[in-house]
C-alpha cells in the first residue's frame, strides 16, 4: 500500500535497527532492511510502548482522571489534564466556564507550550541543528551544545523554566498538577504570582524571537538542504476559531490539503468519529488515523506546528504572524512541507505562546476570584479536544450514574502523525542511505526525521501487546518469579 | 543549596526510561540553570537525552519507571551490571507507579477490545520486532538489587538536585520534608 512500509521478500534482506530512537520522549525504535547494494526495501517506524490507560480508567471515578491521565506523559501532561478536564466539565454538568478560570487554564496551556517546545528545540534538537547530524555522537547532546554555544543552550533553559513556572503558579507543581477541575479552576492567581510572571515575559519574547531567527538564517545558509531534506506532501489539521486563527486552547477542527484546499472545516470536535476513523497494523502498538471521506490510503495527515499554522488561516499575535507569513512567504503561495521546517513552526509557535500570556497576564480578569461555573443537568457522555504541543489531541469519556467511568477512547497528538512520521523516515532512507554503506551519522539523518515531528511515544500507545511465546521473570538469585506463556 | 566542591573527575551518569512516562526526566532538566553546572561535574552515558544507545561502566544509574516488557528487564539489567549505584526514580520505579494500574486486568481481554477495528474484526500486533509484554508492571526492585529510592511523581527539580549533590561529594543523600513527597 505504502512505498517502502513492506519488503516484497524480507527474508533475504539485511536488519538494521535503530533501537532505542533517542532524544524523543519515550520508546521507539527503527528497523530497516536492505539489500547486498544497500538498497533499502522496508522503513518501519515501531511504538514499543505499553501503556493500558483507556483500560484501566475504566471504573475509575470521573473526577480522578483529569489528575491519573496526566501519567500518560510527563512532557506534555497539562495537554491531558486540560483535554480531559474539557470532558469532565460537560459531564458533571458546568456549563461555560467563568473568563477567570478559562484565561487561567488558558495561561497553564500556553506555559505548557513554552516549556514543551524549548525542551524538544534546545535539549532535543538543537544538537543535531547546531552541530551536525553526523558530528560525533558522544557530543551530540544538550551538554555538547551548552560547550559550543553556552549562551544558546542557556536562553534554552531559560526559556524552559519559565513555562515550567507558569505551569507551576497555575497548575501547583511543574509536572503533573492539580490546577483544573471539572467546572473551572482550583486556584486564584495571586498579584505576587501574575507580578513574577509579568517581569520576565518580555525577555521571554524576545529570546523566543532570537531562536526563529536563528533557524531563519540556519536555512538561508543552505535551502536547498532545509527544504527537501525528508519533504512529502501530505494533507494537515488543527483547531481553528471561527474567524479561522488557530487556538491552542478551544475551536473547531480543520482540515486542509497539500496545497492548502479546504477538505472540511468548523467541524465540532465531538463528532470526530464521523470525520476520522483509525487503522491497526501488526508491526505497531501506534494505530493510524485517517479522514475517512479520503479512505486510509491519501486521508492520513499532519499534526502539530507545521501542520496547524498552515492549516489555520493567522496567528492572533502580531510577532508570530510576521514570523509565519515570512515561514510561508518560502512556499510561494502554496505550503511547505520539509520535515525540518517543523522546528521552525515550533519557535514560531513559542512566540504566539508567549505573546498570548503577556496579553493574559496584562488582564485584570486573570486576577479575578470567580473560578467555578453554574451547575446544570449532567451528561453520560463528552469529548475534550485541545491542540497539545505535538498536535489535536482527542479525550473521549463515557460515565455512568455512579461517577464511574465506563469507557474512554484517546487519541494523542503523535498517533495522528503515525503515518507522516513513517513516510518522513522512509524518504530521508531514499534521499540519503539508499545504495550508501551505513554509518552513524546516516542513521542518525533518519532519527532527525522523527526528532522533526517531536513525538511523544509514552503517549502513542495504549495497548498491550500480545505475547506468542513464554515470559520468564527471574530475580537477581536467578530464581524464576513469575512465568506466562500464550499460545 | 549545597554547591559541590571540587571533584577528582567527572562521574559517569546513565538514565533511562522504563515503563514512565519521561516525567521524572523532565524533574531533572528541572534543575534548570543548574545543569550546566552539572554538566561540569558528570558526564552522561546512555540516555535518552544522548545518543549513546547502550550503557558502558558508569558510576550512578538513575531509572525512571517500572518494568512491564522484556527490553526493559534488558536495559534494566545492562544499568545494572554497568553502574556502581542504582537509583530508582521517581513513584513508578519505587513500586509500578500509575501504569500498575493494569496489574489487575487481563491482558487478552485489553488487546481485543483495543485493537478491535470498526467492522468489530481483532487484530492484536504480533510482529516479532516488538518486545514481549510481561503479565504485570514490576517494580525495578523485584528485577535488580537499587541502592537508592526516591520517591514522587516525579521527585521535584530540586530533590533531584539535592540527592546528586550529595551523592557526587561523598555524603549519604538524606532528603527530609519538604523535598521528600510522594505525589
Amino acid at each position: 500500500m505504502f512505498a517502502l512500509e513492506t519488503a516484497a521478500h524480507p527474508e533475504n534482506l539485511r536488519r538494521i535497527a535503530i533501537d532505542p530512537v533517542t532524544r524523543v520522549e519515550g520508546h521507539g525504535k527503527v528497523t530497516l532492511l536492505l539489500d547486498e547494494n544497500n538498497k533499502v526495501h522496508q522503513v518501519r517506524l515501531h511504538i514499543v510502548e505499553f501503556r493500558g490507560f483507556e483500560k484501566f480508567i475504566e471504573g475509575r471515578p470521573y473526577w480522578e482522571v483529569p489528575v491519573t491521565v496526566q501519567r500518560l506523559c510527563g512532557i506534555c501532561p497539562v495537554s491531558h489534564h486540560l483535554a480531559a478536564v474539557k470532558a469532565m466539565d460537560q459531564i458533571a454538568g458546568y456549563g461555560p466556564l467563568t473568563p477567570t478560570a478559562e484565561k487561567l487554564r488558558r495561561l497553564m496551556h500556553y506555559g505548557q507550550m513554552v516549556q514543551s517546545h524549548a525542551v524538544h528545540f534546545f535539549h532535543l534538537a538543537s544538537p543535531d541543528i547546531l552541530l551536525g547530524f553526523d558530528s560525533d555522537f558522544t557530543r551530540r547532546n544538550i551538554v555538547g551544545v551548552a560547550l559550543d554555544h553556552p549562551e544558546i543552550a542557556k536562553q534554552g533553559v531559560l526559556l524552559r523554566k519559565y513555562g515550567q513556572e507558569v505551569i507551576r503558579h497555575t497548575a501547583g507543581k511543574r509536572v503533573h498538577g492539580t490546577g483544573a477541575i471539572p467546572g473551572g479552576m482550583n486556584k486564584a492567581l495571586s498579584l505576587a504570582e501574575r507580578d513574577e510572571m509579568a517581569k520576565d515575559i518580555d525577555q521571554m519574547i524576545a529570546w523566543s524571537l532570537g531562536a526563529v531567527h536563528m533557524v531563519k538564517q540556519l536555512h538561508e545558509t543552505n535551502p536547498g538542504f532545509y527544504n527537501v531534506f525528508g519533504e512529502f506532501r501530505s494533507n494537515m489539521m488543527g483547531l481553528v476559531r471561527p474567524d479561522g486563527a488557530l487556538d491552542f486552547y478551544h475551536g473547531a477542527l480543520r482540515a486542509v490539503d497539500a496545497d492548502g484546499g479546504t477538505i472540511f472545516d468548523q467541524v465540532d470536535y465531538a463528532t470526530y468519529q464521523q470525520v476520522l476513523e483509525e487503522e491497526i497494523k501488526p508491526w505497531s502498538y501506534m494505530k493510524f488515523p485517517h479522514i475517512k471521506s479520503l479512505g486510509a490510503e491519501n486521508g492520513w495527515y499532519k499534526v502539530g506546528p507545521l501542520g496547524r499554522v498552515q492549516a489555520a488561516s493567522f496567528l492572533s499575535t502580531p510577532l508570530a504572524e510576521a514570523e509565519r507569513q515570512a515561514m510561508m512567504a518560502l512556499g510561494g503561495g502554496k505550503p511547505v512541507h520539509g520535515t525540518l521546517m517543523y522546528h521552525w513552526a515550533r519557535l514560531i509557535e513559542v512566540v504566539h505562546a508567549a505573546e498570548m500570556i503577556r496579553d493574559l497576564l496584562n488582564d485584570p480578569e486573570i486576577l479575578g476570584l470567580d473560578l467555578m461555573a453554574d451547575k446544570g443537568p449532567r451528561r453520560h457522555e463528552a469529548v475534550g479536544v485541545i491542540e497539545a504541543p505535538r498536535g489535536t489531541l482527542f479525550h473521549h469519556y463515557r460515565v455512568d450514574d455512579d461517577d464511574l467511568v465506563t469507557y474512554c477512547n484517546l487519541i494523542v497528538s503523535t498517533t495522528n502523525n503515525n503515518q507522516a512520521m513513517n513516510e518522513a523516515v522512509r524518504t530521508v532512507a531514499r534521499q540519503y542511505l539508499d545504495g550508501r554503506v551505513i554509518t552513524e551519522g546516516l542513521l542518525n539523518h533518519i532519527e532527525c526525521a522523527i526528532r522533526a515531528y517531536d513525538p511523544c511515544l509514552s503517549c502513542a500507545t495504549h495497548a498491550l501487546g500480545k505475547m506468542p511465546m513464554t515470559v520468564e521473570l527471574v530475580d537477581p538469585a536467578g530464581q524464576v518469579i513469575s512465568s506466562l506463556s500464550k499460545g | 543549596m549545597n554547591a559541590p566542591h571540587q571533584i577528582a573527575r567527572k562521574l559517569r551518569v546513565a538514565t533511562t526510561s522504563l515503563s514512565g512516562c519521561f516525567g521524572c526526566h523532565m524533574s531533572l532538566l528541572d534543575i534548570d540553570e543548574r545543569l550546566l553546572e552539572l554538566a561540569h561535574l558528570v558526564e552522561f552515558d546512555r540516555s535518552p537525552i544522548t545518543d549513546i544507545k547502550h550503557c558502558g561502566p558508569c558510576d550512578i544509574g538513575l531509572v525512571e519507571g517500572g518494568v512491564c516488557n522484556a527490553e526493559n528487564v534488558h536495559v534494566l539489567r545492562e544499568l545494572r551490571e554497568n553502574c556502581k549505584v542504582l537509583v530508582a526514580l521517581g513513584a513508578c520505579a519505587v513500586n509500578g507507579g500509575l501504569p500498575a494500574q493494569r496489574n489487575n486486568l487481563d491482558i487478552n481481554q485489553c488487546l481485543s477490545q483495543v485493537y478491535r477495528n470498526a467492522d468489530g474484526v481483532v487484530q492484536v500486533p504480533n510482529d516479532p520486532e516488538l518486545p514481549l509484554l510481561l503479565d504485570k508492571v514490576y517494580p525495578i526492585n523485584e528485577i535488580v538489587r537499587v541502592d537508592y529510592f526516591l520517591p514522587g511523581c516525579p521527585p521535584s527539580g530540586d530533590t533531584i538536585w539535592k540527592f546528586l549533590t550529595d551523592l557526587l561529594t561523598g555524603r549519604t543523600p538524606r532528603i527530609e520534608h519538604p523535598l521528600l513527597k510522594f505525589d
